[in-house]
């Protein structure tokens, strides 16, 4: 992206934390939780961001807001890519699905909802789908540990 | 006899709200004709398909837990594993990914040899899901033709990484080692004889009236419908559009190469299949063009950071064997940071999230893998066509489970 480009999105998409910065070339951007989906759809409508490339969190369990849920978009007009960083508490990790935006996010969100135990707000199908029904806890968070098996089948004696 | 019931893995959407008549049918996750563990449950009226629930996670081996718990250099015989058929182009963006994290600009040597490399990986992975596709259909002799090159591709890459598959042969700012002798006259020697068998599977396959029955206007889909699910790749090609980001973003020695980017015309498995049968053509002609720019030097950066000092050294000086033990025992030191790196890979954009915070070993890796995505774009691929249908349109999207489940 130019880096008139950059401007402008410095210019008219300031969220609550502060302008946007650029990191090892992609546009980093930290949101509130409530401004998850109108910056989204800013993104796709104006700045033409046409792919949602990925959705993940990043566990900090010292912090008070321990997940930093992580968007990637990418705009095909422009070739830039762009992270969205949002902050959620282990009390209430919910943050606002992208489903309405990109189709792509149904399938991400569940891989996030399994890995991390966020809820996605308005994604009404969070099954599990790298897990399996029944798994129990969310395996990326750093307080799992790593050695814990959940068999379906139980272990035969002898 | 134990009689206890074992729970089932999945809990399907389908089921409620079931038309009148219809039949539900489980495919997968092992089933002899989707050569992948992925589960297809779906709802069938007589042979058209109404709709299905694609689930995936069964080859899920908690690939991204274990990097956590792992140094930088560990991480590369993990990686090898995600997408097996193209494992060197793992290794490439993985150690991409690290090397900007790091601020390490590899040799030119490297630089050219990882992209010829990725582009022989990608002739390997089109020509493996191309010939698995036509076999499927009954294709027998395109697939020995073409699993018969491929096989002459893994022993030439085993020459220089010193195995067929699983290579482990990218290190964090540079290689494992240099070319052999007499390597690249091998790979001519080896692109000659693909071009015949390709030619041989084009006049079999292209224009033969069963084949075009079954792969035209099969497994539609559109640009907008493949850019909102995520798609990218051959997928996101056939549907018309040159997104590629070895063109778009330039990594690598890419910018340096003359190459198209083939497209689709109406988004089906022909087109898929065309694609990858010329993107292979579009790969052989930037290998020859490599191989003629190759320049001399060393593959390694000159970094303590992270390359291993000369083992005569660490047997003779202190100071390059305390450099091994800790490289070996505490990792190269990443500094602080984020990235996101992606390169083109043979299914899409392969792209890896790494956070560091400072230490040996990775505070979190995160693959975005191609397959994945698509497993989320596939019902709607598959729904309202056939089904006998869903194997070719399985096989067109190519799912590769290692990099799709993690």
């Amino acid at each position: 992206m130019a880096s008139d480009d950059l401007g402008t999105l410095q210019r008219e998409l300031v969220p609550a934390a502060g302008p946007a910065t650029v990191s090892h070339g992609t546009i980093v951007l930290v949101l509130a939780a409530a401004e998850l989906v109108t910056t989204a759809r800013r993104l796709r409508d104006e700045f033409g961001f046409d792919l949602l490339l990925d959705v993940t969190a990043v566990d900090w369990p010292a912090d008070e807001l321990r997940f930093e849920v992580v968007h990637h978009l990418y705009s095909t007009r422009h070739r830039v890519r762009v992270r969205l960083k949002t902050r959620v508490g282990a009390g209430n990790p919910v943050v606002d699905s992208l489903c309405a935006l990109y189709g792509s996010a149904a399938y991400m969100e569940r891989e996030c909802h399994d890995m991390y135990g966020i809820v996605f707000r308005g994604n009404r199908d969070l099954r599990p789908i790298l897990l399996y029904e029944g798994f129990e806890g969310h395996p990326l968070r750093k307080d799992y540990p790593k050695l814990r098996e959940q068999p379906l089948v139980a272990y035969r004696e002898g | 006899m134990d009689t206890t019931t074992i729970a089932n893995p999945i809990r399907t959407s389908l089921g409620r709200n079931a038309a009148e008549g219809s039949v539900i049918v489980n495919i997968g996750p092992s089933h002899p004709a989707t050569h992948g563990t992925v589960q297809i449950v779906a709802e069938l009226d007589g042979e058209k398909v109404l709709r299905t629930d694609v689930h995936c996670g069964y080859l899920h081996r908690g690939f991204e837990k274990e990097c956590e718990d792992h140094t930088w250099h560990n991480l590369i015989p993990y990686v090898d594993r995600l997408n097996y058929v193209s494992p060197l182009i793992n290794d490439f963006v993985y150690c991409d990914a690290v090397e900007q994290l790091m601020g390490i600009e590899i040799t030119p040597r490297c630089r050219y040899l990882r992209t010829l490399l990725s582009e022989y990986s990608r002739v390997v992975d089109h020509l493996t899901c191309v010939a698995a596709a036509l076999m499927e259909m009954g294709a027998m002799t395109a697939f020995l033709y073409l699993v018969m090159v491929r096989d002459y591709m893994y022993e030439h890459i085993a020459a220089l990484t010193g195995a067929r598959v699983t290579h482990s042969y990218g290190r964090i700012g540079g290689l494992a080692r240099d070319l052999p002798e007499g390597w690249l006259v091998r790979l001519e020697e080896i692109l000659v004889q693909y071009e015949e068998f390709v030619g041989r599977v084009h006049a079999l396959v292209d224009r033969n009236r069963i084949f075009i029955d079954r792969l035209r206007g099969v497994g539609t889909i559109t640009t907008a419908e493949a850019l909102s699910l995520g798609c990218t790749g051959p997928l996101l090609r056939s549907t018309g559009v040159p997104i590629d980001l070895r063109k778009d973003t330039p990594y690598l020695a890419y910018a340096e190469l003359d190459f198209d980017v083939p497209v689709g015309i109406q988004g089906d498995n022909y087109d898929r299949y065309y694609i990858r049968m010329r993107e292979m053509d579009e790969s052989v002609y930037m290998m020859r063009q490599l191989a003629q720019m190759l320049p001399e030097g060393p593959i390694n950066v000159d970094d303590r950071r992270c390359t291993f000092p000369e083992k005569t050294l660490v047997y003779s000086q202190i100071e390059s064997l305390i450099n091994h033990f800790k490289l070996v025992m505490e990792g190269p030191v990443v500094p602080r940071g984020e990235v996101y790196c992606a390169h083109e890979a043979p299914n899409g954009e392969l792209g890896f999230y790494l956070v560091s915070t400072g230490g040996g070993t990775p505070h979190k890796v995160h693959v975005r893998s191609p397959s994945f995505v698509h497993m989320g774009a596939a019902s709607r691929m598959l729904d309202g066509g056939q089904l006998a249908d869903i194997v070719p349109t399985f096989g067109s999207i190519n799912m590769i489970g290692g990099e799709c489940d993690r």
